[in-house]
């Protein structure tokens, strides 16, 4: 019964890329190539106040941003309700809010479970990992994975896995952004890509961190509003009833009453465990995610931060849920959202667009300028966090630690994180428009495969386990790295559907079942073979750094000017 | 080479209390969502029809909407309660190590 999945109505190719690939849709999203609209002003006004704002923002930051800790951490004096949401926007992107509404209205209850896989990684985050990164850290998760391990072999690698982690994960963004922004305002694909990409580097480079935490809490507060507000009304014509709404919907949805049986999604179960397991570690290990928790004043500020998030995106999920399965009934049976007005056949703008249109149908064309002006402003915003992490990556690791040998100056090392800025962001529009007519959904998989595979087991056994040495460290991280872009690229989504071979050398699209418990291994195996000098002095080092990951002792302190 | 502090907290018996019941809360947690999440995740792949299957007669919600809506609240609820005993009692009892620590040690 499963199997009704695949029926025709599945051509449309931006919501096959979702089904086979949904991990990578979400922030990715593969829109195709969408047509140009005509220019919508609604849109384009709010837009532009949210733009103006954010400018104004950046002013103020830009006074206030002198020193490093300001630059990479906002001086360490954001509160945990502020940065709770600023992890949720930088969690909730564009494709996040496109795509999960997208895969509820194309495959009920899948779209559900999907959205509590990627949800469960947050309460993890909190028991195992949030006091001890804010304890530890200081700009950059390499902080802690080299607080007793070697500098420079360490952070080569840290700085390496974090920029593959950010390149891959910008290029997605910026292609998915590209389209959205053609489809939503009826702008050219390029001037759309500079526009992200020129507001992205004003936001860090003059504003820093300060900037773009603030960026990121105004669009979070803008997405939930919006969206909160589509699904009122939107519930509102069921009398917020859920079981109505879910009468109405398996009325008219093309399954039928199959829309609450779990479909092709997770039906073997190799995919749905190394998915989950891609999902829940991957966001431990992004960057941009992991950064901030450095911006916090303490430990108890941190976890506070995670609790407000968890809350937050569990709340907004439900709320996305709600869309999807009104979109099922208010968009599915409209003749205006379909290409030729055939009910059934494709949505104009292809499958991502479900929740626009549910905007449009439920409040009219304000709602949808609304709605639009906030998935533009929420590109922007994750775009500019992913640049941050990317750029401190450069500047803190391999400049100022690396090369340098910690002997850089504090002036120094800001001007070539503004540099680094100003590279990524010349990279991600150029990247942005060669990769225009791909299908960039595998990149998401290697952001989240890299992030899953390669940084998560070493800054876990880094703050776990005494036995840690350089040379685990390393090689473990290496192995991870390499074999999740290699399980990536052997798999459908790269091997034959990028380089156009006949079979998948790697049978599933989820690498992290496979790789995460390889790194670990790895890491284990070559820690317990060092018996070096360096490798007794580290696990020497371990106590102290226990002590000051649980009491929080030493701590990089906030607010240091 | 070790800093006094440090060594002073390390033969501090509360701090190893501190550390034993803090490890022991988080990691009890922790394991309750992974149990939870992935015995959800094993429903879902091996027994699909569990899923679909109707509250009670004439309902039209499922026992997979009933499941997946309890853990996001009390995955939520984890959440509050960790937060809630770290940022309370195990701060409190973190706070007089330190201060006792700094003390002794000036």
């Amino acid at each position: 019964m499963t199997r009704l999945r695949t029926d025709s109505w599945l051509r449309n190719a931006a919501t096959v890329a979702l089904l086979a690939t949904p991990a990578l849709a979400l922030a990715a999203p593969d829109l195709g190539t969408a047509q140009k609209q005509p220019l919508n002003w609604h849109a384009i006004g709010m837009f532009f106040v949210f733009v103006l704002m954010t400018l104004g923002i950046t002013y103020w930051a830009a006074g206030r941003s002198k020193s490093a800790s300001d630059f990479y951490t906002a001086g360490g004096g954001i509160t945990g309700k502020q940065n709770g949401l600023a992890i949720a926007g930088d969690f909730m992107s564009a494709a996040t809010l496109l795509g999960l509404t997208a895969m509820i209205y194309g495959d009920g209850v899948d779209g559900y479970i999907y959205m509590v896989a990627f949800f469960v990684g947050w309460p993890i985050i909190l028991f195992l990992m949030a006091e001890r990164l804010r304890n530890l850290g200081k700009f950059t998760f390499a902080d802690i994975t080299a607080y007793r391990l070697s500098q420079g072999p360490v952070r080569t690698m840290a700085a390496i896995s974090s920029l593959t982690v950010v390149c891959f994960y910008l290029v997605a963004q910026m292609v998915g952004a590209g389209q959205l922004i053609k489809l939503l305002f009826g702008l050219d694909y390029n001037v759309a890509l500079v526009v992200v990409g020129v507001l992205m580097m004003v936001y860090v480079i003059f504003g820093g961190m300060v900037a773009t935490t603030w960026v990121q809490i105004i669009k979070a507060c803008m997405l939930l509003t919006g969206g909160t507000a589509i699904m009122l009304l939107a519930f509102s014509q069921f009398g917020f009833s859920l079981d109505t709404l879910l009468a109405k919907a398996m009325e008219v949805h093309r399954l039928g009453t199959n829309m609450l049986s779990p479909g092709k999604l997770l039906a073997d179960p190799v995919t749905a465990l190394s998915m989950g397991l891609g999902l829940m570690f991957g966001i431990a290990g992004l960057p941009h995610i992991l950064m901030r928790f450095f911006t916090v004043t303490n430990a108890q500020e941190a976890r506070k931060s995670v609790f407000y998030a968890s809350g937050i995106i569990a709340f907004f999920f439900n709320v996305i849920a709600i869309m999807g399965l009104s979109a099922i009934v208010l968009v599915g049976t409209n003749p205006e959202f379909f290409e030729g007005g055939v009910v059934g056949g494709k949505l104009i703008g292809g499958g991502n667009m479900v929740a626009l249109h549910l905007a449009k149908a439920a409040g009219g064309n304000l709602l949808l300028g609304f709605l639009s002006a906030v998935a533009f402003a929420t590109i922007l915003a994750v775009v500019a966090g992913l640049a941050l992490a990317g750029a401190s990556a450069i500047s803190h690791d391999l400049y100022a630690r690396v090369i340098m040998k910690g002997k850089a100056s504090e002036a120094s090392e800001i001007r070539v994180s503004k540099m680094a800025t100003l590279g990524l962001g010349v990279v991600a529009v150029l990247l942005g428009m060669a990769f225009e007519k791909m299908n960039v959904a595998f990149m998401v998989a290697l952001a989240f495969g890299v992030a899953s595979c390669a940084n998560f087991p070493v800054l876990l056994m880094s703050m776990y386990w005494k036995g840690l040495t350089t040379r685990g460290a390393l090689v473990g991280g290496y192995t991870g790295l390499i074999s999740s872009v290699l399980f990536v690229v052997f798999s459908k989504s790269v091997w034959v559907d990028v380089l156009g071979n006949p079979a998948a050398l790697f049978p599933y699209t989820q690498p992290a079942l496979f790789a995460m418990p390889l790194a670990f291994l790895a890491i284990y195996v070559f820690s317990k073979l060092d018996n070096s000098a360096q490798a007794q002095a580290e696990r020497a080092a371990f106590d102290d750094q226990y002590v000051r990951a649980q009491t929080g002792i030493g701590a990089a302190s906030a607010a240091a000017h | 080479m070790s800093n006094p502090l440090y060594e002073h907290i390390k033969r501090d018996p509360r701090y190893t209390e501190l550390v034993q019941r803090r490890g022991r809360f988080a990691a009890t947690l922790a394991l309750l969502v992974i149990v939870v999440f992935f015995s959800f995740v094993l429903l879902v792949a091996f027994a699909p029809q569990v899923i679909a299957i109707r509250l009670f007669e004439g309902s039209h919600l499922t026992v997979g909407i009933v499941l997946g809506f309890t853990q996001f609240v009390f995955f939520c609820a984890l959440t509050w309660v960790y937060v809630r005993r770290a940022n309370g009692e195990f701060d409190v009892l973190n706070a007089q190590i330190v201060q006792d620590a700094l003390r002794k040690t000036a």
